[in-house]
């Protein structure tokens, strides 16, 4: 008998928790429910990552992902979920249709996704693991340093780092920040009357 | 082949990630609620990410070039994003109910001839 791959047993453990929860999300129509099993799935998927040797962004994950935009909708899901809106059943043709044009979907993705032989597991994983915050970091800024001992000049052309859209997302999160404080505003106006009253 | 004991390989993560993308594509198509959709947006955005980082990472095929560390860059940017347009929508949401008292995304068809 083979001795038992650890890491494929994580694999396995981390991704039947991912896809069973997304497939929870789909089929449970209760919305806080479905914020709770989201929270579980992007969770799992962050195991994934760390098993993929992507250590900052499992743990990037973890924090945006689920400590900020899930606890955005969480709030979002308390702030609208009242009587009728907690739980709204689809209608039984919307299920048909979708499921049917998801599931064409899925089978050509799955097709797509097994039939590479270059994508099937090659050899056992080896190799120690590097941290890789440092090679992002740098490659935020500008300075590829994962690629400097490239000798192909082709792909040398990939060692632009990432430094224009870096700084592209910074200034389209002040902007999301400022665009949506002005639409989550309080729409009601201050009362001419009350202010004749100052006068 | 044997789930335990052979190596995982890309494959396996695109499997993942189509699961994922696929769940989170009828979830949005049949969700009614409102926050529902945005949820179903970010399982895509999920198996999206799930898939960049199996081509970037360099464990899952030893020996290859694949894009490196580039997939782990575009996940983060794909994440800084979803923060992003999770909030952009969480306040349109909030709109939408204050004006209409109602998150049904069917109700939203004023726009329509």
């Amino acid at each position: 008998m083979e001795p038992i791959n650890w890491h494929s047993v994580f694999f396995l453990v981390f991704a039947l928790l991912a896809c069973g929860f997304a497939v929870a999300v789909l089929l449970t129509s209760n919305i806080v429910r479905m914020a709770f099993y989201l929270v579980l799935s992007l969770a799992a998927t962050s195991g994934l990552f760390f098993l993929a040797g992507a250590d900052f962004v499992g743990a990037m994950q973890v924090m945006i992902y689920v400590g900020g935009t899930l606890v955005l909708l969480i709030f979002g899901v308390m702030l609208t979920a009242q009587g009728p809106f907690i739980s709204m059943k689809t209608s039984a043709g919307e299920w048909t249709l979708g499921i049917m044009v998801g599931g064409l979907l899925l089978a050509v993705l799955l097709q797509a996704a097994t039939s590479i032989d270059a994508w099937q597991p090659a050899a056992v994983i080896e190799g120690d693991s590097r941290p890789t915050a440092t090679r992002l970091g740098m490659g935020l800024l500008g300075a590829r340093v994962d690629k400097l001992d490239e000798v192909d000049p082709v792909q040398r052309g990939g060692m632009s780092g990432y430094l224009l859209p870096f700084e592209i997302v910074s200034v389209h999160l002040l902007v999301v920040l400022v665009g949506s404080a002005y639409l989550a505003r309080p729409k009601k106006r201050v009362q001419n009357s009350s202010w004749e009253g100052l006068k | 082949m044997n789930l335990l004991t052979d190596p995982v390989g890309i494959t396996h993560y695109l499997i993942v990630g189509a699961i994922l993308f696929v769940t989170g594509a009828v979830c949005m198509a049949t969700k009614r609620n409102a926050l529902g959709v945005l949820m179903g947006i970010e399982l895509v955005l999920n198996g999206a990410n799930v898939n960049f980082v199996a081509f970037g990472s360099e464990y899952l095929r030893p020996g290859v070039l694949g894009i490196g560390l580039d997939g782990q860059l575009i996940a983060l940017f794909v994440i800084i994003l979803a923060a992003a347009e999770a909030a952009v929508a969480l306040a349109i949401v909030l709109n939408f109910y204050n004006n209409h008292s109602t998150v049904d995304v069917d109700r939203a068809d004023e726009l329509k001839g």
